[in-house]
């Protein structure tokens, strides 16, 4: 696969999208900004589900420029997408270990429960453990979770990333975890760190997409700021969790 | 009238929700439908259709198992669509015990199950969900990826030959696809010759005919009995 393609389809007042099509190629990051409300989760929705027209948004996306019929939908989303929802919490009453191994048998894959929990544990500093209930875990320690198992268990060419930075946890190994180089990466963010982080950004309005940017030699620049002040602000919140003075 | 649609499935599943957005989609594809809720005790659903403009009527059971009562109704309910000149009838299950599954053969049955529930809860459904030719799994919305894929797997594993469509009942993702799979169904045209897929339980006991007292001395008819394991005496 070399890219996807999304057809411009309505916004929430049912009025054309003004946009063509927007190509999204392998190996690239693409942020999705605008308000809450503004339908950027729609948009992400609609990736995963390869929609032909037949969703809200009647979008349509498209795989190498070819629409797929209802079984290939299928069968690509569950080989080639991986998408970690907002979900802060897992709802199966199952313990970590069955739940790895169940999903690792839903991907036909073999279950690295050693290295998804291990990653987990990178991700947040509340420790997960193998025989922890998933139901019983926080918000922190499932959205580590999650993304381990994105990262290690679907393991997909297609990575869509909603909001990861609401959990107070570890967003840069987080997302390194999430990104490799030919992977096509799409995040949902209010953050301006990790919008400049993608080489483009779709700025959504009104449940349409309103325009899509290039990042800027000034913004990679701004970046760089951006990312000494994240880490900076990292290190605070670490002593403050910490019980330490916070200077 | 064309075919009966089965919606069957335990309480609060989703099936009301499904089915509003359903018949919309078939609208637009210029069909047009009647809704049949079959319920214990309030009947208060067939009016969401009604706003919707679609013909609906309630069916209650009271002191009947509903599941019995919907198939000692079927031509009832039949010649009822058939006379306000339905394309397909869409009949909604009380969901109760699990036990029974009103499904016949000629009609297309659906099971809607919440994907919010339990992952152990599509071994629990019974004929309802392994009699099924497709299942609803709503609330997808409320569980993540990795969730979703393993309860359509204890779904497949239940019952692999279903078509399986995950539903947002509330934004209305995947409604569409599931529409198409009912406009597409084979349509019978009639209920004569129609067979139960499942059969339904025996027995008639006192407790079936309105016996209230406790004890083995008010028990007659069909009776069964637990066993108890030997070390659970």
């Amino acid at each position: 696969m070399k890219s996807i393609t999304v057809m411009a389809g309505t916004d929430k007042h049912g009025r054309a999208e003004n946009f063509g099509s927007i190509e999204l190629e392998m190996g690239k990051m693409y942020a999705i900004v605008g308000n809450t409300g503004s339908g950027k989760s729609r948009f992400v929705k609609d990736i995963e589900q390869l929609c032909v027209g037949d969703s809200p948004t009647r979008r349509k996306v498209l795989v190498d420029g070819k629409e797929l019929d209802y079984a290939e939908r299928s069968a690509f989303e569950r080989s080639s997408i991986a998408h970690l929802g907002q979900n802060m919490r897992f709802v199966l009453d199952v313990t970590v270990e069955q739940f790895v191994a169940m999903h690792a048998r839903c991907r036909g894959k073999e279950a690295r429960i050693d290295d998804v929990v291990a990653l987990a544990n990178e991700i947040t500093p509340e420790r997960v453990l193998k025989e922890s209930k998933l139901n019983l875990l926080s918000g922190g320690q499932s959205r580590a979770l999650m993304t381990a198992d994105v990262a290690l268990v679907c393991d997909s060419p297609v990575v869509l990333v909603d909001e990861i930075e609401n959990a107070g946890i570890d967003k840069a190994v987080a997302l390194s975890a999430l990104c490799g180089a030919e992977k096509l990466v799409l995040a949902v963010t209010h953050d301006p760190h990790t919008a400049l982080m993608a080489h483009e950004r779709i700025v959504m309005k009104e449940g349409s997409v309103a325009c899509v940017r290039a990042r800027s030699p000034r913004e990679r620049e701004a970046y760089r700021a951006l990312d000494e002040q994240y880490r900076r602000q990292r290190a605070l919140q670490r002593a403050l969790r910490e019980g330490e003075e916070v200077a | 009238m064309r075919k009966i649609v089965l919606f069957s499935g335990s309480s609060a599943v989703g099936k009301t929700a499904v089915l509003s957005w359903v018949v919309d989609c078939l609208r637009e594809r210029g069909l047009s439908s009647a809704v049949c809720k079959i319920d214990c005790v309030s009947d208060e659903d067939k009016e969401t259709f009604r706003a919707l403009g679609v013909p609906a009527v309630a069916g209650i059971s009271a002191d009947i198992c509903p599941d019995h009562y919907l198939v000692s109704n079927i031509p009832e309910i039949w010649s009822w669509a058939d006379g306000r000149g339905s394309d397909v009838l869409f009949v909604e299950t009380a969901g109760l015990c699990n036990r029974c599954s009103p499904a016949t053969r000629s009609m297309v049955a659906g099971c809607v199950v919440d994907a919010t529930a339990s992952c152990k809860a599509p071994g629990h459904l019974g004929p309802m969900l392994s009699q099924a030719d497709f299942v609803v799994l709503t609330k997808v919305d409320m569980i993540s990826q990795a969730e979703r894929e393993i309860v359509c797997r204890a779904v497949a594993d239940v019952n692999p030959g279903a078509e399986v469509f995950a539903v947002d009942a509330l934004a209305g993702y995947g409604v569409q696809a599931l529409s198409r799979y009912i406009e597409t169904a084979p349509a019978v045209g009639t209920y004569e010759g129609d067979v139960l897929r499942h059969a339904m339980p025996a027995g008639v006991c006192s407790y079936c005919v309105g016996e209230c007292r406790v004890g083995s001395a008010f028990q007659q008819g069909v009776v069964g009995k637990m066993e108890f394991e030997e070390d659970a005496r």
